[in-house]
């Protein structure tokens, strides 16, 4: 695809649906509070004030305090990069895991495609939720993990996916005509096939990104990974729930929302490129 | 028949295969399993004997054969906060996650299939666009944060549910007689319509937070498969034939699309199963969600796998059970296994 059909397309796909230019929008917002947070923020998120426990929003603070009288504002600023961090890595990591053990399943087939595949049915035999927290639990209960568990329940989509479409274009003329001449099978895979399935890939991975932040988000809000006083939002929302039902609602509402703006964004995102690469696929 | 057996045989794999991943997933506890198991206040000695006891100084292949030699005994270990046996307390707990599924679940469809088949009979109409905002609204929202804004607005604003703290409220009422362990059920069985309404009440609010979360896959797929054969030539001819829309609609479009509609249901498993840990957690509901997340806070790890294997093998039956009426509600299906 050329720049400017490119370029023509992108323009199509914001014109036929401008909510994807609405998403685009959003995450260049979450990038840059990602980003510099910790210039944004107009208070310390981690400085407590006595004085202002629980106080509803205002013009100092924003979206009111927490029950130490710490900014949520602020908090929800800065916890951008920790969530978006640990949802972005554990795509990242399946993505690269998964599209090497697909394309390495649906190449080789065999053995190698009859061992990954059920590795990966084994992994899917789990509520993928219930999965994760049982890697939490065993592997130990900090960030670094949080991420491994994400990735892992995140790894059969990625694999299964590029399985699919290396073993659809194994056989196609190019790869043919590259290996008759001469190609090793690694070049074959990385420089002949691998480049045509990772544009459908990266749709899969921007329509993954959402659920990999309600993943990560979910298992700091039973309390795994993340630990207080880091502001994250998972976290956040769960200290806040114990304001509820005396009606402080914004200490848990602010960080809630922030998440399901991220998700929303991605999912839609996720939408608007799957447009643009195909088009017949919008259901 | 034929298909039910081979379909029963496939589960064996995925079984063994989640056993297998338990088993390895308990050694790669970090630092030393004995000492682990042994509990915080254990010395040199009660390590040791917790080492011999549990065969960890045994070669890994043996250690795995007794995993599973205890499994088959249904000895699960015993919890190091409840000092239960592991099975007693997940079967304890069980009904109240169940029922709280069910009762989503339930939710979910009826309320996520007249949504899409209405949808997809009036296409691009404001129905269609109304469904398109739900489902992307939904699968937006994370289950707990859902949970938690329905608190706010009908506990705390409308004054319409009850406090959100456990299945009944243990001052008021007392719980049923153990028949099935779900509360709701019991009352009926029991007769006792008052806490029958209770219990109800209580189930309300986490039921329909948990549901609208699998909502989303549910009306997404019902709408695909309805438009899908409402384009088909059988749904075609049979208008022509002149039946009643009634007839097209349901006995012809809407019976084709159930199959699609079953395929979803396994990842609506486990969205249900998964996220029922985090809306147990908001409602105080005591299932084995909200023991898993005790458990795994107190490094409690005989009781996490105890856990993580009983939710396993539940969906793994789930799946089973969707695959055998997918069999009931579409004969193709019998030829293709």
């Amino acid at each position: 695809m050329s720049f400017t059909t490119l370029a023509r397309n992108t323009g199509h796909a914001f014109g036929e649906n401008p909510l994807t230019l609405v998403a685009v929008v959003i995450l260049a917002l979450l990038l840059v509070c990602a980003l510099f947070g910790g210039w944004i923020a107009p208070y310390d998120p981690l400085t407590t004030d006595a004085t202002a426990k629980l106080a509803p929003p205002s013009l100092d603070h924003w979206f009111g305090t927490d029950a130490l009288g710490r900014d949520i504002l602020s908090r929800v600023i800065v916890a951008t990069r920790l969530d978006l961090g640990m949802a972005f890595s554990a795509v990242a990591l399946s993505f690269g895991v998964g599209l090497a053990l697909g394309s390495a399943a649906g190449y080789l087939g065999g053995w190698t495609d009859r061992i990954i595949g059920r590795l990966m049915d084994t992994i899917m035999a789990f509520p993928l939720f219930v999965l994760a927290m049982g890697i939490v639990a065993a592997l130990g209960n900090n960030v670094a993990n949080i991420i491994i568990a994400t990735m892992i329940i995140n790894l059969p989509f990625y694999c299964r996916f590029a399985r699919a479409e290396v073993n659809v274009r194994r056989d196609l003329g190019y790869a043919e005509a590259a290996r008759m001449g001469g190609n090793r099978t690694l070049t074959v895979l990385v420089v002949h096939i691998i480049p045509n399935i990772l544009p459908p890939m990266m749709v899969q991975a921007s329509l993954n990104m959402g659920w990999a932040i309600l993943n990560a988000a979910g298992l700091s809000f039973i309390g795994l990974g993340v630990r207080p006083p880091t502001p994250e939002w998972g976290i956040m929302v769960s200290e806040g729930a114990s304001f509820i039902v005396s009606g402080e609602w914004w200490a848990f509402v602010f960080p809630g929302a922030a998440l399901v703006l991220a998700v929303f964004s991605f999912n839609l995102l996720g939408d608007g490129l799957r447009d643009l690469l195909d088009p017949r696929k919008r259901v | 028949m034929h298909f039910i057996w081979k379909r029963l045989l496939a589960t064996i794999p995925s079984l063994f295969g989640v056993v297998i991943l338990t088993f390895l997933l308990s050694h790669a506890l970090p630092g030393d399993p004995a000492a682990y198991f042994a509990g915080p206040a254990a010395n040199a000695d009660s390590i040791a004997e917790v080492r011999q006891k549990l065969g960890l100084d045994r070669p890994l292949i043996v250690q795995f054969l007794h995993y599973v030699g205890d499994l088959a005994r249904g000895e699960l270990g015993n919890s190091l906060t409840t000092g239960q046996p592991v099975l007693k307390d997940l079967v304890d707990r069980l009904p109240a996650s169940l029922e709280l599924s069910a009762f989503a679940l339930l939710f979910a469809i009826g309320v996520a299939i007249p949504m899409g088949v209405l949808a997809a009979i009036r296409l691009n109409g404001p129905a269609d666009h109304a469904c398109r905002a739900i489902v992307t609204v939904c699968a937006a929202f994370p289950t707990f944060f859902i949970g938690l804004l329905l608190v706010y607005v009908f506990y705390f604003l409308l004054g319409m549910a009850p406090e959100p703290l456990g299945r009944l409220n243990e001052i008021l009422y007392t719980a049923p007689p153990r028949v099935t362990g779900a509360f709701t059920v019991d009352a009926l069985i029991a007769g006792d319509m008052e806490v029958f309404r209770a219990s109800l009440a209580q189930l309300v609010l986490p039921a329909i937070s948990l549901g609208l979360f699998a909502l989303a896959p549910i009306a997404r797929i019902t709408r695909a498969a309805m438009l899908e054969s409402l384009s088909s030539d059988f749904v075609r001819t049979a208008r022509s034939s002149g039946l009643p829309t009634s007839k097209v609609l349901f006995t012809y479009a809407f019976r084709n699309s159930l199959l699609p509609i079953s395929s979803v249901m396994g990842m609506v498993f486990s969205f249900l199963l998964g996220s029922n840990v985090l809306i147990e957690q908001v409602f105080g509901w005591q299932g084995v969600g909200a023991y898993a997340v005790s458990a795994v806070l107190a490094s409690d790890y005989a009781a996490v796998q105890g856990f993580v294997l009983m939710m396993a093998i539940l969906y793994i039956l789930l799946n089973l059970v969707v695959d055998v009426l997918a069999t009931l509600i579409d004969p193709r299906v019998r030829f293709e296994g």
